[in-house]
């Protein structure tokens, strides 16, 4: 399956990257999705560790990691939100 | 309801009027500003720039309205926020309640900004004499946010 990948502020920064497009096989959850990120090393184990604070939404809603990712499913994966 | 997320400054009066505008079953009006501070985690802060994710915002906003509908007894509710740079002493966010009562304007208005610190996709980038930096959540929103839930549960029990 594909999935839209959008990375917002500090993590958009730190990746250097905006969005991406992400096969997975399966049917997979958000963790298995932040397992895929986090084998490229690097950055992204720096930022998506177990220990670090980040937030992921599925089709614009917060979920937690177990949450399911549907087939062409817009996640994002944004920093602890700071407006108000 | 009004939801806006806008670069523009706001009115709280043209806002409050034009909620009450034309009823009489409103008795209260509870409000809340929120503004850019020119001191934040012991820095002076020149300007600040909001990011937000404009496919969830508006969403997620509308949920914490729908929450606090359900809660409370609101005759309507106004929620506004600033996106792009602002300046230290401009309003970034309104939120106005109408109920019959105060009650449930003041406990709503506060909900609506925990909730919103919490779960709205806004982030802010301050612009200090040691650069830039992306503003860290704090966990004092958070337990600010986790009060409404403690209560839910105590309501339950």
């Amino acid at each position: 399956m594909n999935c839209r990948v959008l990375y917002f502020a500090r993590l958009r920064e730190r990746f250097d990257l905006a969005e991406e497009s992400v096969e997975l096989a399966g049917t997979p959850s958000v963790a298995d999705l932040l397992a895929h990120l986090q084998a490229r090393g690097g950055v992204w184990v720096e930022e998506l560790g177990a220990t670090k604070s980040f937030r992921v939404a599925v089709n614009q809603q917060l979920v937690k990691t177990d949450a399911h990712i549907p087939d062409h499913a817009e996640v994002a994966i944004f920093p602890p939100v700071t407006g108000g | 309801m009004k939801i806006s997320v806008q670069t523009e400054p706001f009115d709280i009066g043209i806002e409050t009027a034009a909620m009450s505008n034309g009823r009489t079953d409103i008795g209260a009006i509870a409000s809340f500003i929120g503004l850019a501070r020119d001191r934040n985690s012991g820095s002076e802060v020149s300007a600040m720039t909001l990011e937000h994710y404009p496919a969830m915002t508006e969403k997620a906003l509308a949920a914490i309205i729908d929450e606090a509908l359900q809660r409370w007894t609101l005759l309507d509710v106004t929620l506004i926020h600033r996106v792009g740079r602002l300046l230290p002493g401009d309003p970034i966010v309104l939120v106005i309640v109408a109920s019959s009562h105060r009650a449930e304007a003041f406990a709503a208005c506060e909900f609506l900004m925990d909730a919103l610190k919490t779960r709205a996709p806004f982030w802010k980038k301050e612009e200090t004499f040691e650069g830039e930096r992306w503003v860290e959540a704090r966990e004092s929103d958070n337990a600010a946010a986790d009060r409404w839930r403690t209560n839910e549960n105590n309501r339950n029990t």
